[in-house]
């Protein structure tokens, strides 16, 4: 079962690099999610079109693993189990986005264009953002869970 | 007999890098779906999956790490045995690779603040965009926030980049 559970893992973690690497063998670009979306955003013309049915596909892709069983979450839920509480998810899930966003954007990526593209390319500056991401995660995390009186 | 024959390749040129970039359009498609398939078999789709492998100190689920290494097994090697011996990509004149290589203190905080906003919500921006299409609310916020948070830190860039230019014109 849990072991089902790591296959799973790893299987959908080889169709990410596929994609990945697919987009930079045909286009030559890096598969960096958050650079994508803002470059989408923030410029125009026909140059820029590639990003957003890049991101057309992010969106339309969970459908094509739906056959196989494979669904999108039901519930959204964070550190903070905050289901009981509408609002309080609310404020929290916009103050996570804009740290994310905010972020993101500072530093030159997320978990995909640091994480896996330019961790495969050995980029120290991809290898130590990963990193750091990593143990502020993992701090955030553990404080949330375990920090404030928990355990 | 010359310019209608430069003509006649400027219009040829014209059209392949239209037709290039119909494909290019297509390819980025194809690949976004493959992405997001991928996010979605691997379950990271689901923010609980998510903070589950960053309790580290909980009932730790190290799924996430089996993603990491399945993406990277792939893809690592076709970079450096395929990409890196190519001139040009197949539908483009140049690999758009990154190119600063300098560690700053705009990468260190970056990555502090990404990590915090990752931890509280378990979303980063792939699977964020990935779960559009189930219409959650909290989806929603999360994209619109993300955009703002986007939008105020290329405005702090401008204004470190033009700060560290002023000093830089000091003699």
């Amino acid at each position: 079962m849990l072991t089902e559970v790591f296959f799973h893992a790893f299987i959908g973690g080889g169709l990410i690099g596929l994609g990945a690497f697919l987009l930079l063998l045909f286009n030559g670009r890096i598969a960096g999610v958050s650079g994508i979306a803002y470059t989408a955003l923030a410029t125009s013309g026909s140059g820029n079109h590639w990003r957003w049915y890049f991101i057309a596909g992010l969106i339309m892709g969970p459908l094509l693993a739906q056959p196989f069983g494979f669904t999108l979450p039901d519930t959204i839920v964070g550190a903070f189990d905050t289901t009981d509480s509408p609002l309080n998810n609310t404020l929290v899930t916009l103050l996570g986005g804009i740290l994310v966003g905010f972020g993101t954007q500072l530093g030159s990526g997320c978990t995909s264009g640091h994480g896996i593209c330019g961790i495969s390319r050995l980029s120290s500056r991809s290898i130590l953002a990963t990193c750091i991401f990593m143990l502020s995660a993992f701090a955030t995390v553990t404080l949330i869970k375990h920090g404030f009186g928990g355990i | 007999m010359m310019g209608e024959i430069n003509d006649k390749k400027q219009v040829f040129s014209a059209v392949s890098i239209e037709v290039n970039s119909t494909k290019q359009n297509f390819m980025a498609l194809i690949s976004g779906l493959l992405f997001s398939a991928g996010l979605t078999v691997s379950t990271m789709v689901d923010p609980a999956r998510v903070i589950g492998f960053l309790d580290v100190l909980g009932a730790w689920d190290p799924a996430l790490a089996f993603v990491m290494l399945g993406a990277i097994i792939v893809y690592m090697p076709l970079y450096w045995l395929v990409i890196r011996r190519k001139r040009t990509p197949l539908l483009g004149r140049e690999f758009h690779l990154p190119s600063k290589i300098k560690i700053d203190g705009s990468l260190v905080m970056g990555a502090v603040i990404f990590g915090i906003g990752w931890g509280i919500t378990g979303i980063c921006p792939g699977p964020a965009i990935a779960n559009i299409s189930k219409g959650h609310f909290s989806i929603f916020i999360f994209i619109l926030s993300m955009v703002v948070g986007m939008l105020v830190a290329s405005k702090f860039n401008n204004i470190i980049k033009c700060a560290q230019e002023n000093r830089c014109n000091e003699p």
